[in-house]
This record gives C-alpha cells, sequence and structure tokens, in this order.
C-alpha cells in the first residue's frame, strides 16, 4: 500500500494559488474555505465499493495552460474527437483551457460558453448564484478538494427563450500525471431555453505515466420550461482515478437528459443526479459502461423527486470483463408531497467473463402515497439461444456475440447527439471491448 | 451438383432424454417434404438437431448436404453450407437491428474485403421486404423484438429469401399467421422452389399445402417417422385426424414421452 497524504492542500497554498491566478476575492475566499474542509471531511463512502483504496491524493500541481495557436497544435486524438466544422468548441489540456471559440451568431444572442475561471472574473456575480449550489463544497473531501483545486473548466448560460441548435463542444484532455485536472463544468439554462452540450473527457494514453486523480463536478441548471441535454464519455487512462459527481436542478417543467459513457481503463466513481425541484419537471439519465482488467467502478444514477407530476427515468447498462467489478446503484426517492411522480429505473450487467463482478442495486425511497415506481435490475451471460440464432445464419460465434454485446448498449451509444463523439464511443467500445 | 440431403438413422436427446429415435430422410434438390404429426412427437427436435442447436445431443446416426457431413459442423457452419431453419420461435435480440443483422449474414458468406456494398444490400433487402409486404420500418427495428407472431414468421422468410439456401427448413411457419400473410408466405417459398433446393416443411395444417403443394408428406409420432405418403396423406390427416395412423401402428400415446 502507498502511504497517502490526508489533504493534498491546505488553505494558505490554495488561496495562494487563487490570488497568482487572478482569480476574484470571492473564488480565493471559497478555495481557502474548501481546502480547510478538505482536511477534516470523510471520503465518501459508496456502497460496497472502497474507494479509499484508491489513491485519492495524486491530484498534482498546477500547471500554466499554454494557449493553442490552432487546433493543429493539439494531439491528433484530441482532434479526432471535434467536430467538423464546430463554431462552438472548448478544450483544457491538464489544468486549463486551451482553446474556446463560439459563433458570433449565439454570441449576439447572450449566449456564454467559455472556460469557468474566465467566467468567474467576467460574470461573476451570475456565477456566483450557481457555483457549488447544486454540488456543495463542503459535503465530503471529494467535493472540498475538488472546490480547492478546480481548474479550467466550462461555463455555459444561455438566455431566456434561447435555442442553441448545435451542440457546444468541450475535449477536456490531461497528458501529465503530475498536473492537476479538475475541471468543473457549470451550466445555466434560463427559462425556455434549450442547449445540448458534449464534452469528452480523455487521456493522452501515450504520454501518461504516473498515477493521476480527475476530481470533477458538474452543475446543471434547468429554469422553468429549459431542455438541457449533457452528453459525456470519459476515457482517463489505466492509472488514472475518476471521481465525477453530476448533478442537475430542474425547474417547474424543466427537463434534463443525460447521457454518459464511462469508459476508463481506471478505477472509477460516478454519481449522476437529477433533482426534480419543479411541477412537471423530468428527467433521463443513460449511463453505459465497460469494465475491464482489475479495474473498479462505482456507478450511481439518482432521481429525486420534489415537484408534483415530475418525472424521471434512469437507465445503466454495464459490459464486464476479465476480473473488473462494478456496483451499480440506481436511487429513486420521492418526496412528501410530490404527488402524481413517477420514476423509474433499470441497470442492466452482461457478464463475460466468470471473475467479473456485477452488482446492481435498485433502491426506491418514496414518502408519497400517490406516486407511481418501477425498476428492473438484470445481471446475466450472453444469451446461448441468440447466439444460437445468430449463428443458424451463417454469423460466426464471435461476431454474434459482438452483436449481442454491442446490441446491448446500443439504447445509449445511439443517443450519443454529436457524430465525432458517437463515432469515437464506438472506438472506445471496439478499444474496450476487443483489445 | 443437384442438391441432396441426406438423414439416416439419426438419434437425439435432450437432457438425456431420446426423443428423435432414428430418423430417415432423403431430400433432392427440388423436392418439397411435410412433416406433420401431433404435439410433443419430435418435429421441432429435429430441425434443431439439424441445425446443431446447444441443447440437443446427437447419439446416432448421420446427416450429410451434397456430401458432407453436417453434424461435424458448427453452427454457423451448417448454416453456410447451405442449411436454413425458419424457426418456430424465433430469438429476440434487443439492440441488433434488423438490417444490420442481415448484413451481417449475407457477409458471412462473403470472403473478407468483399463485402456487399450498402447500396446492394439496401436495394436487395428492400426489394424482398416489398415481396413480402412487410413495413420498410422493419429494417430498422430491433431484431424480433416486440414483432407479433405473424411478423416474426415474415421476418424468417426474408431470412431465406435473402441467403439463397440449399436445404429450407420451416418449422410451423403458418403457426400465428393471417390468411394474407399466408399466402404471401407460401407466394415467397414456391418463388424459392428451384432444381437447387429442397424444402422440409414442418406443419400441423393442410391450409399451407394447399398453397404448396408437397411431393411428399411424412407424419412423425414417437420420435420417429411412422407413415409416408403424398399429398393425399395430407388431406387425410386433415380430414380424419391421427387416430386413424395409431391403430394402424397400435400406439395409444404418440409423445415420445411413451417409448
Ligand atoms: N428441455 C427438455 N427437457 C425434456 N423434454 C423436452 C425438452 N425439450 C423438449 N422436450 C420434449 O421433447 C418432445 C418433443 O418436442 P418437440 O418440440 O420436438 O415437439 P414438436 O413435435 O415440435 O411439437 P409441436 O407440434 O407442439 O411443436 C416433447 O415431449 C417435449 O416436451
Ligand atoms: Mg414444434
Amino acid at each position: 500500500m502507498s502511504t497517502q497524504l490526508t489533504t493534498p492542500t491546505d488553505r494558505g497554498s490554495a488561496e495562494t494559488l487563487a490570488r497568482g491566478k487572478g482569480e476574484p476575492e470571492w473564488l480565493v475566499a471559497l478555495r481557502g474555505e474548501a481546502a480547510e474542509l478538505a482536511g477534516t471531511l470523510p471520503w465518501p463512502k459508496p456502497e460496497k465499493v472502497r474507494i479509499e483504496r484508491w489513491n485519492l491524493t495524486a491530484v498534482g500541481g498546477y500547471e500554466t495552460p499554454a494557449s493553442a495557436s490552432s487546433l493543429g497544435d493539439l494531439p491528433a486524438d484530441v482532434q479526432e474527437l471535434i467536430a467538423e466544422g464546430t463554431e462552438n468548441l472548448l478544450v483544457q489540456h491538464n489544468s486549463g483551457v486551451v482553446w474556446k471559440q463560439l459563433s458570433a451568431e449565439l454570441a449576439a444572442k447572450g449566449v456564454i460558453f467559455t472556460d469557468l475561471e474566465t467566467a468567474c472574473k467576467e460574470h461573476g456575480d451570475l456565477v456566483q448564484q450557481y457555483l457549488f449550489q447544486a454540488v456543495k463544497k463542503d459535503e465530503d473531501k471529494l467535493t472540498a478538494l475538488h472546490a480547492a483545486l478546480w481548474n479550467g473548466g466550462v461555463f455555459v448560460y444561455v438566455p431566456k427563450n434561447v435555442e442553441v441548435e448545435l451542440p457546444l463542444q468541450a475535449v477536456l484532455f490531461n497528458d501529465k500525471a503530475e498536473a492537476t485536472f479538475a475541471p468543473h463544468v457549470l451550466i445555466v439554462a434560463d427559462s425556455n431555453s434549450r442547449v445540448s452540450y458534449v464534452d469528452t473527457v480523455v487521456s493522452d494514453k501515450g504520454s501518461i505515466n504516473g498515477e493521476f486523480v480527475h476530481p470533477s463536478v458538474v452543475e446543471v441548471f434547468v429554469k422553468p420550461g429549459a431542455l438541457v441535454r449533457f452528453g459525456s464519455v470519459h476515457s482517463l487512462g489505466e492509472k488514472g482515478v475518476d471521481l465525477t459527481l453530476r448533478r442537475a436542478i430542474v425547474e417547474n417543467d424543466g427537463r434534463v437528459e443525460w447521457v454518459i459513457g464511462d469508459l476508463n481503463d481506471g478505477h472509477t466513481l460516478s454519481d449522476t443526479k437529477s433533482i426534480m425541484q419543479g411541477q412537471g419537471s423530468t428527467s433521463e439519465v443513460k449511463v453505459i459502461s465497460v469494465g475491464k482488467n482489475a479495474q473498479q467502478m462505482s456507478l450511481t444514477t439518482q432521481a429525486v423527486h420534489f415537484g408534483k407530476s415530475s418525472d424521471s427515468n434512469m437507465i445503466t447498462r454495464a459490459v464486464m470483463k476479465d476480473s473488473a467489478s462494478a456496483i451499480i446503484n440506481g436511487i429513486t426517492k420521492i418526496e412528501h408531497g410530490a404527488t402524481k411522480a413517477n420514476g423509474v429505473q433499470t441497470e442492466k450487467v452482461l457478464m463475460l467473463s466468470p471473475k467479473a463482478r456485477g452488482d446492481a442495486n435498485p433502491i426506491l425511497l418514496i414518502d408519497e402515497d400517490d406516486v407511481t415506481a418501477g425498476h428492473a435490475a438484470s445481471v446475466g451471460q450472453v444469451n446461448p439461444e441468440q447466439v444460437y440464432y445468430l449463428m443458424s445464419r451463417g454469423i460466426s460465434r464471435q461476431d454474434a456475440e459482438r452483436l449481442i454485446i454491442y446490441g446491448f448498449l446500443a439504447p445509449v451509444v445511439s443517443e450519443i447527439s454529436v457524430e465525432a463523439v458517437r463515432t469515437q464511443l464506438q472506438r472506445l467500445l471496439e478499444r474496450k471491448l476487443e483489445g | 451438383m443437384a442438391t441432396q440431403f441426406v438423414i439416416d438413422g439419426l438419434k437425439a436427446e435432450i437432457e438425456g432424454k431420446e426423443i428423435l429415435k432414428g430418423i430417415n430422410l432423403e431430400i433432392k434438390g427440388g423436392e418439397i417434404h411435410a412433416i406433420m404429426g401431433p404435439n410433443g412427437t419430435g418435429k421441432s427436435t429435429l430441425a434443431s438437431a439439424l441445425m446443431g442447436h446447444p441443447k440437443y445431443e446427437v447419439t446416432a446416426g448421420s446427416a450429410s448436404l451434397n456430401g458432407e457431413d453436417l453434424l461435424e459442423m458448427e453452427v454457423d457452419e451448417r448454416a453456410r453450407a447451405g442449411l436454413f431453419l425458419a424457426m418456430q420461435y424465433p430469438s429476440e435480440i434487443p439492440g441488433v437491428t434488423n438490417s444490420d443483422f442481415l448484413r451481417s449474414a449475407i457477409n458471412a458468406r462473403r470472403e473478407e474485403g468483399n463485402e456487399i456494398s450498402l447500396i446492394k444490400f439496401i436495394r436487395q433487402m428492400e426489394g424482398k421486404m416489398k415481396e413480402l409486404e412487410m413495413n420498410p420500418e422493419f429494417a430498422h427495428r430491433y431484431l424480433n423484438e416486440g414483432f407479433s407472431g405473424g411478423e416474426k414468421k415474415r421476418n424468417e422468410i426474408l431470412q431465406m429469401l435473402l441467403l439463397d439456401p440449399k436445404i429450407v427448413v420451416l418449422d410451423e411457419i403458418d403457426s400465428g399467421l393471417d390468411i394474407d400473410a399466408l399466402r404471401i408466405v407460401a407466394n415467397g417459398v414456391n418463388a424459392m422452389r428451384s432444381e437447387e433446393r429442397g424444402f422440409l416443411i414442418i406443419t400441423h395444417y393442410q391450409r399451407l399445402l394447399n398453397y404448396i403443394t408437397p411431393d411428399f408428406v411424412h407424419v412423425m409420432m414417437q420420435g420417429r417417422i411412422v407413415k409416408s405418403g403424398g399429398p393425399e396423406l395430407a388431406q387425410r390427416l386433415e380430414n380424419e385426424g391421427y387416430d386413424w395412423v395409431k391403430e394402424e401402428l397400435g400406439i395409444t400415446d404418440e409423445t415420445v414421452g411413451q417409448a
């Protein structure tokens, strides 16, 4: 076992770093408090996964980003991810954002799409209303550590009634284990607006050697009648630990749709939660994952219903190979007063190896009578009847199994709206499933 | 070479229970054979054993297609050798579209690097779907998932039309079909009749045989073919049932349970 520092930062160094970057005083103070909290709060304790055994403290140090002068400066793997001809793109490299662009058309409509560090300086009042309001900095050591250290990041603001048709895209990548890589994504969709956002979080696997941690947080605020589509694919290297919390607060008649591909090669804690605050608010979460080698994962989806007639649907599908293990939690919570709420969830695990482990834990917590809720969970192997049927048409066993496995994941894959990201997801899936 | 399919002394068991007790049958290209027989007499078992279903173990006998020993082959090799089985209960495969599946099946018969072009495939598939009066949306649906009983059967016939097999086994292709669909499916089969292709049609009803006239009719009981004849045999079974056959043979229970 490696010896671990209890906390990789402290108030003094967090504040000094923030001041050095010219951050506003409120943010300097926030980081200082968070660093102090990180020293005392415990790590989160997900069901049946002992994350304390992971190397959680390898957060590295801040690395001043060097802006890219053209997209051609980025690694080829990153360039491949970028939607062709996109005008709305942001790229984070290790500790900071190195590329950002927003179409003139969207800027004219008042849309903000920039890195969160810049947003804190230029739109401080707006950002302060939301930053660390969905995910609080004092929840546990992870949220505190993230609040103290976060860098680069993404800020999206869509004004009232504005519809952003094309997806906004971010690529967040690291290629140096020693550099802190802790993006924070903050999305605010004002009343009756619409926006799609897609990101890819990747390691340049050829150049990264040491252990690192990626503590990241996503906060989404969906104002009345607004719609946010959020897509994200994570493919961090084997030596990385991905700790990602995603949370949305959805107001009256708002809707959030999450599509998540957890395809890291290393240990992963992924927790995606929608809080349906408003009446008629709705949420859909779709998560896929492939576990390989000795990877450990904790994959959680959560729906919390406060609003009357709120509706949630959560789907997680995981394919487990080798001796990988995944604990998959689905938590539907319906609060008292959320009458006519409806919450359903499905967790399915396909086991490809006898040494793999996959647990599906559906949990319904219901404090209101006048609701409907449902869950389905299954853990199984590739169905031999299905293999037989495909083979009876001349398809080889290997291809038959492939078709069935991809078919198992298809309902989520097909939902990724940016073609470049979908293609990349396919490629990552192939690499993990067949490599 | 004209197609020749020979089953000789085939015995098969499932979970240690012998179901097929020595089947002999020869089908030549151009011939249509029908197998009839009460429920639970081993008709589907024969079809599954020929195709190589993993649950069935062949314990004796042989089956060869144009001199090639089928029983030595894996399921996919049997299919590529020219055997096609339209199943009584086709599997549902979520997430795999019908068209992706069909294209994989066609390409499995072609050399690597010589895959069918997408355009050509779509043209072929759409043409055959039209013949079967299938809604084009079925190309994009997940394979058999949520298909009605009749839609599944029509989809089996679509596969038969696209895969150009040498020996076709249809296991109750008529069950679940409405009257129009029965005619459409029968037309599909008749369009496939050729000197190179033989058919084995398992059915309970004369109805299908009104559309597809068989050359030979066989009756199966207790895991054996107990009687064979021409189309008039099917007619008589339709009119009189199986009692007279049982009487002739001195059988009381026709299922495989009591041998
Ligand atoms: N897994 C099994 N274990 C035991 N017996 C089985 C098993 N599967 C099939 N059988 C038996 O084998 C016998 C033959 O079944 P088969 O499906 O071949 O009948 P069939 O002639 O096709 O009937 P039907 O007309 O109803 O389709 C039946 O008695 C059936 O119960
Ligand atoms: Mg049968």
